[in-house]
């Protein structure tokens, strides 16, 4: 239990209790906003009807391929089935609840956001404040520095425009895109665009994870030079080519100017990632040059105290020194330098969530069963202003509804009275821009061929 | 799906319609002026039924090798070198360079059989999908030999991709160049790059090989070849759905669906090689050598009956007829055959044998009643004919047995030939996955100590439990035979 006034405890806090969840969807769930969110228009249509929804019961019960005919339909199911959560899955060729009478063939995944799940167990092994389920208002920044390169990513690369970011509830973040082309791809080109984004690759045993460099060869006959990797001496490299060596890709240039000031914030002020011995032998793993290596070795062994910061400036000082020496090496310590930075602050991806149009991901506004916050929605420009511990509880907004005077006039949108109402305005300005775009492609019916 | 696709098959009527006049100009004259073909147009012409079956199967083999490589994980290099064995045997393309060999003819074979296969594969969404992704892979095997020839075929198609205007070019040429993995020319305007949706070249966005800026992607034209694969893809998706449409109007006589039935079986099991009569190498195979063989020769299904017949001294009606075909291919004569069996069914009078069990294994033998020489049972036979009822112990074991006494079995039966637990769970995933003759295939790697991926030589599946036997007993006399030199 990471709830924090646990002398003042009530029910209401108690999100496993099964009445405190009935009345949250009973009087404070936004039914109607994720259902216009999900369906793009107002009336129901098959991007509702044929949608999968999946609930988690008390005692580990999954109960997949529920749909339904409407908000309303779906209120009553949830209510009465009372889940812990609920997940969302794929728009299906025939409606869900009616697999088994349908033939095999004919119930495929046809449509689907295309949605993305970054969570804070990717990051244990460089974050220094918590590990583990933990999260603090210090463990947000990296999740803060991924939503804001892959946001940016998302929209200028790839041009889509409806992302939809929501807090996962305990130490992740959710991203849903409504994009007409997003939400048609298939599940090779979901494939691709994670492959397009992944740059983090590799498991715990390999220390260098940033492998993304392209080498360009100049010798017609050589298809492709090797990939350079940890601990590689300089002679191993490919053969020097000035200017043509081991550039960025633009779109990892672009992630890279935004992650050079997180870098600094969040990884040698905040995170002091380098600060503990096993931090920077890390450090010195990514570093390709043996000299450099060793005279850095030798002065932060003795002094134990020294920042990440400091050291940071001792590795760029090492390195100036050194390229008087060595100005061939360049190319290949700044690239080092751009890796290690890339390592610590690119978003980590858990590709496979992204990968397959069926695969399902927890609703927005559910509450997370062991810390009892609501999945809200997050602005993305804001999001490195929030905190997850002031994200409301189910606990909190129940007591907020008790404040309120009026116990005859209860009715669905009582979330309206809690501080839950900002977070359902921000879903509900999101549909609204999901609708009017609905609406031009309506009228260019005939035109377009995008028919549900 | 996306709204640009129909213009492709549309612009691409001009590949090969067989209409002569067109090429005329083409030096070598051929009617097939191309040797890849984006199958737009069906063969029009009229064409015998054997060569309608026939050229079909030896597609599906070729088809067959690729499905598996994909199952087995093959690389690249691994996939391209077994399919192109597999093509320079069944399916032969050579390129309009190669004067002596009649171009057209293999280009006919290579069109009517893909569609052929269509007709077979486009019945349902599950072969669909298998049918393009090998057809696919085929095409891009094919795509990379006779890089010369392929810029005309490139052309011909008229896929009208877009190029990027000069004034775009300089725009963004920073980030073309970064992007790029070659070097370019210096002066930007020179190169040529194409603009493209992304969603319509996946493949260059997952290994970030382009420029991507608001959903288009910048293609470099010695990158054209993806795009290429996709268009060919969406033709092939959008005509297999149009075919599906239109197979039950078709005016067909009754010889044609039976074949195409049969074709679509061919990807469950791979397509056998007939194994109709005894093989060379087994020369005199007597009745009691038959226990030694098995243990060190048998597949799974072979060892299943013969394990079976030994325990309860009888086998049931599909049991002897499975066994007593693959016997008599092994090579055992019928004066032995009949000496094996009584031998074997130790419960019963000579009197009985004779009246009830000699006349089937003679006539089996082809002595008796239709006189037929009776094929022995391929795996795809074994996996789709005469499903084993209770009691009966015929069938494939990989298919047939529960996964727990599948497991039990393969570590009973080749635990002695150096197949442990921990070859288990591979084997099991294969089985769930329905890839029964791969499951067959690794089992065989495994007791015979071959590297994985080899499968019973040259990278080839299991396809017929006699194929299998054979192989190993070659694999047998090759090792005693160096013995011999070393000695």
């Amino acid at each position: 239990m990471t709830n924090t006034n646990n002398d003042a405890m009530q029910v209401e806090d108690d999100a496993s209790s099964p009445e405190v969840m009935r009345i949250f969807y009973q009087r404070i769930y936004p039914f109607k906003s994720i259902f216009t969110w999900l369906n793009h228009e107002h009336q129901p249509s098959k991007l509702f009807k044929y949608r999968e929804f999946a609930f988690t019961l008390p005692g580990d019960v999954y109960l997949r391929y529920n749909s339904f005919l409407n908000p309303e339909d779906m209120k009553k199911q949830v209510i009465k089935l009372n889940p812990s959560r609920f997940e969302v899955g794929a728009v299906y060729s025939g409606m869900p609840k009616d697999k088994k009478t349908l033939r095999p063939g004919m119930f495929q995944p046809t449509l689907r956001e295309l949605v993305f799940d970054i969570d804070m167990t990717d990051y244990d092994s460089i974050r220094t404040c918590c590990s583990g389920k933990g999260i603090c208002k210090r463990c947000w920044g990296f999740i803060a520095a991924a939503v804001e390169v892959l946001d940016q990513a998302l929209r200028t690369q790839f041009g889509w425009k409806h992302l939809l970011w929501v807090y996962s509830g305990r130490r992740g973040i959710h991203l849903w895109i409504s994009d007409e082309e997003a939400m048609m791809l298939t599940d090779e080109q979901r494939k691709a665009v994670m492959g397009w984004l992944e740059v983090i690759k590799g498991g715990k045993e390999q220390v260098k994870k940033v492998n993304v460099r392209t080498w360009k060869t100049f010798a017609s006959n050589t298809a492709r030079a090797p990939q350079p990797t940890s601990g590689e001496t300089d002679e191993k490299k490919p053969p020097s080519a000035e200017g043509g060596r081991g550039a960025l890709h633009p779109a990892l240039l672009a992630a890279l100017d935004s992650l050079k000031a997180n870098f600094q914030e969040l990884i040698l002020d905040d995170q002091d990632c380098f600060a503990s011995e096993d931090g920077w032998k890390v450090l010195l793993e990514l570093i390709p040059d043996k000299t450099i290596r060793s005279a850095l070795q030798e002065a932060w062994a003795s002094d134990s105290d020294k920042s990440s910061s400091d050291k940071w400036i001792d590795f760029k000082r090492e390195v100036k020194l050194h390229l008087k020496n060595a100005p061939h090496k360049k190319a290949t310590l700044t690239a080092a330098m751009e890796d290690i930075i890339l390592q610590y602050t690119y978003p980590r991806l858990d590709a496979e969530v992204s990968k397959h149009r069926n695969h399902l991901l927890k609703a927005p506004f559910c509450v997370h069963p062991s810390t009892g916050r609501v999945c809200v929605p997050i602005d993305p420009s804001k999001v490195h202003d929030f905190d997850p511990e002031t994200v409301p509880t189910v606990g909190q907004l129940l007591r907020e509804l008790n404040e309120v005077t009026d116990p005859e006039n209860q009715h669905h949108s009582d979330w309206e009275k809690t501080s839950l109402k900002p977070y359902v305005d921000m879903l509900d300005k999101h549909a609204a821009n999901l609708i009017a775009e609905r609406l031009i492609v309506k009228k260019e019916e005939g035109k377009s061929n995008y028919s549900w | 799906m996306f709204s640009a696709r129909s213009r492709i098959t549309a612009q691409s009527s001009t590949t090969n319609g067989g209409t002569t006049s067109t090429f005329n100009t083409d030096s070598f004259g051929l009617r097939y002026p191309h040797r890849l073909n984006f199958y737009s147009v069906p063969p029009k012409e009229d064409i015998t039924i054997e060569d309608f079956e026939i050229w079909a199967i030896d597609r599906l083999r070729v088809l067959g090798e690729i499905e598996s490589s994909f199952v087995r994980n093959r690389s690249m290099d691994e996939m391209k070198r077994v399919t192109q064995a597999q093509c320079k045997k069944y399916l032969p393309l050579n390129a309009n360079s190669a004067v002596a060999v009649d171009r057209d003819a293999e280009r006919r074979k290579d069109h009517v059989s893909h569609f052929v296969l269509r007709l077979a594969f486009c019945r349902s969404e599950e072969l669909r999908y298998r049918f393009i992704k090998t057809e696919m892979m085929l095409f891009k095997l094919r795509y990379d030999e006779h890089a010369d020839e392929l810029n005309a075929f490139v052309s011909s198609l008229g896929l009208g991709f877009n190029s990027v205007g000069s004034d775009e070019l300089k725009q963004y040429e920073a980030e073309l160049r970064a992007a790029s993995i070659a070097p370019l020319h210096t002066d930007i305007g020179k190169e040529t790059f194409y603009k493209v949706r992304w969603t319509k070249v996946p493949d260059l966005i997952e290994r970030r090989k382009v420029f991507l800026h608001n959903g288009m992607a910048y293609v470099h034209s010695s990158d054209q070849s993806s795009m290429v694969f996709q268009a060919f893809q969406a033709n092939l998706e959008k005509q297999l759905e149009q075919t599906a449409k239109a197979l039950p109007r078709l005016d067909e006589d009754n010889r044609i669906l039976p074949i195409l039935e049969n074709l679509s079986q061919g990807f469950i099991a791979g397509v056998p090689s007939e194994y109709a009569s005894a093989d060379e190498t087994g020369d005199g195979v007597t009745a009691d050598m038959i226990d030694e063989m098995a243990r060190k020769h048998w597949p799974l299904c072979m060892r299943n009956l013969h394990d079976t017949l030994r325990k309860e001294r009888h086998l049931k009606h599909y049991g002897r007829l499975q066994y007593g075909l693959f016997l008599k291919v092994i090579g055992l004569s019928i004066e032995e055959a009949i000496v094996f069996w009584r031998k074997a069914f130790g419960n019963i009078t000579d009197d009985k044998f004779s009246k009830e069990y000699k006349y089937n294994i003679r006539h089996s033998y082809g002595l008796e009643g239709r006189r037929h020489n009776y094929p022995a049972k391929s795996c795809q036979m074994i996996l789709t004919t005469n499903q084993p009822g209770v009691s009966e112990s015929h069938g494939c074991p990989y298919r047939h047995f529960s996964p727990d006494n599948l497991e039990a079995a393969l570590l009973s039966t080749y635990g002695s030939q150096g197949f442990t637990r921990n070859d288990l769970p591979e084997i099991m995933s294969d089985v769930k996955s329905s890839h029964y003759h791969v499951a067959c295939t690794r089992v065989f790697e495994i007791t015979h100590g071959i590297k994985k991926g080899e499968g019973i030589g040259g990278g080839e599946s299991v396809t017929h439990p006699n194929q299998y036997t054979a192989r190993s007993r070659e694999l047998e006399k090759a090792s005693s035979g160096d013995g011999m030199v070393v000695d």
